[in-house]
């Protein structure tokens, strides 16, 4: 690994070599590689990012990733920014963008992160791959281990719906059903990446895995002509994407792709239902507590989050804001986007629209500014949020006769 | 109760210490650190709460869930520690 030499405790700075190794020996805190930003300012320019694929990839001075690797790749990344004019104009935001990361291939952001990790696990030799989860993470692991040729162990609770567990069983790779709920798989997750034989995408590759994030932030960027944005809101479950979002903006400043230094305001937005690190935030309280989460944003609904204290200082930072919303809003935030942009967004969509929606009505955002809401999950992974919700308006007997009073009905309507 | 492997350095390599008895998580991490006093200083702060990114669980559960450090312990209860980035969160999905 020629890019990242070590990693470096969060909490005590104390360094350990590139390894999958997770957590410091001595105070448990999360680690994070280290890069030497003066060569990379060198290597890295507008131009050779332009000059690079139209993927994650181009960002690859600034992933813990050897340039000369193979990488694990089905084109994650440089998804479009769409300027948001309609859905701006129902929430009076003039300036307002959506990040649509619904366009990865398997319509997740979960591809940036996993595509990394896998890359990674690659370089240092192992042959298996493994993560817990239901959802998205799943599907991006099960996805890229098969374009890999690397052997996959998903492990999922035994009772999920049977939709889930097709998404991620196509692929080829093992899925692991667990006696159990969500909780047990996790925990069992974790005694299993102990042993260090396999790399646990979100465990033990974790320090890499999680850098994959970043690239959310050059392609916005980017993508707003070498500018950071004035607010971007942001989904919470683990509050590594948020934490991750505000560092990939700092690392663009600092090797010198962006001009002035991030002014960026970073907000958390929640379901409810599950508000962790939005209640610490609103508490004015660094300590996350628990919660047993209870809401339909199931890709959120992570009570105990690893990151949640480091998502807290970012966004208090960087006078962001934490916002919850109900399951309700979420729905109507879903359809809402959907009906403005022709955007459909899983619950999280929701929880973010929910959230910038709120901000909007008090005012957060000021004539002019740039305000970016990330999209990270399509809806089709949560369709089940809208059984009942929408569907057809008219139903007609199939004459033209029918349909033509129907429509005469429905204009009358209108 | 289990030794994650970040922490058998501080054990003599053990995986697995034993008390005879035990009647809460606070009884239970006094009683090893007696023997094992770093041990200790590792999960604790200061003020003797569990530090930001140690989890303990008795049996399945998290004891942040249950009574925290006062969390009564049965005769032959499994805790263990796990560092919290890597799993003790509660999800659904993720």
């Amino acid at each position: 690994m020629a890019r990242v030499e070590k990693l470096e405790c969060r909490e005590c700075g104390r360094t350990y070599e590139a390894a999958p190794i997770y957590v410091c020996d001595f105070c448990f805190a999360p680690l994070e590689p280290v890069y030497d930003y003066g060569s990379i300012a060198t290597a890295m320019t507008r131009e050779s990012i332009l000059k690079g694929p139209a993927s994650i990839w181009r960002y690859v001075d600034l992933l813990p990733v050897d340039p000369g690797t193979p990488r694990v790749d089905i084109g994650a990344g440089l998804t479009p920014l769409l300027k948001a004019g309609r859905l701006g104009a129902e929430l009076g935001i003039d300036n307002l963008y959506i990040k649509n990361d619904t366009a990865n291939p398997t319509h997740s952001f979960k591809d940036r992160v996993v595509s990394v990790a896998l890359t990674v696990a690659r370089e240092m030799g192992f042959d298996t791959v493994a993560c817990a989860s239901t959802g998205n993470l799943a599907n991006a692991v099960a996805a890229h281990a098969a374009r890999a040729d690397l052997r996959s162990f998903v492990f999922i609770p035994a009772n999920l719906e049977q939709n889930k567990v097709i998404t991620t069983a196509i692929y080829g790779g093992n899925v692991i059903a667990v006696d159990g709920n969500y909780d047990h798989v996790n925990k069992l997750c974790s005694e299993i990446a102990q042993k260090g034989e396999w790399g646990f995408v979100n465990v033990n590759l974790r320090p890499f895995y999680s850098e994959g994030s970043k690239t959310l932030a050059f392609e916005v960027a980017e993508q707003l002509g070498w500018k950071a944005p004035d607010h971007v809101v942001i989904p919470v479950a683990s509050g590594s994407l948020l934490t991750k979002f505000r560092k990939g903006l700092e690392e663009f400043h600092k090797v010198g792709i962006i001009d002035a230094p991030p002014h960026t305001k970073v907000h958390a937005a929640q379901a409810l239902g599950c508000s962790p690190v939005v209640a610490a935030i609103k508490a004015g309280v660094d300590v996350i507590r628990p919660v047993r989460p209870d809401t339909i944003a199931k890709s959120l609904a992570i009570g105990n989050p690893a990151d949640g204290y480091y998502a807290v200082k970012a966004v208090n930072e960087t006078s962001g804001m934490g916002n919850d919303v109900t399951d309700e809003e979420i729905v109507s935030a879903i359809r809402l986007l959907a009906s403005t942009e022709g955007i459909f967004a899983e619950t999280a969509g929701g929880v973010t629209i929910g959230a910038l929606k709120k901000m909007a009505e008090r005012g957060v955002f000021a004539p002019g500014e740039t305000v970016v809401a990330l999209i990270t999950g399509m809806g089709l992974k949560t369709a089940e949020a809208l059984t009942g919700r929408v569907g057809p308006n008219v139903h007609i007997s199939g004459d033209l006769e029918n349909f033509e009073e129907e429509m005469r009905l429905l204009s009358a309507y209108e | 109760m289990k030794i994650p492997t970040q922490l058998r350095t501080l054990t003599g390599g053990q995986a697995e210490l034993s008390v005879d008895e035990a009647s809460n998580v606070r009884d239970l991490l006094g009683k090893i650190g007696t023997d094992h006093p770093q041990l200790t200083e590792r999960l604790l702060d200061d003020n003797g709460e569990i530090r930001r990114f140690v989890n303990i669980y008795v049996g399945e559960e998290d004891v942040r869930f249950l009574d925290g450090l006062n969390t009564n312990l049965q005769s032959g209860a499994l805790v263990s520690i796990l560092p919290a980035v890597a799993g003790g969160t509660t999800t659904a999905d993720f």
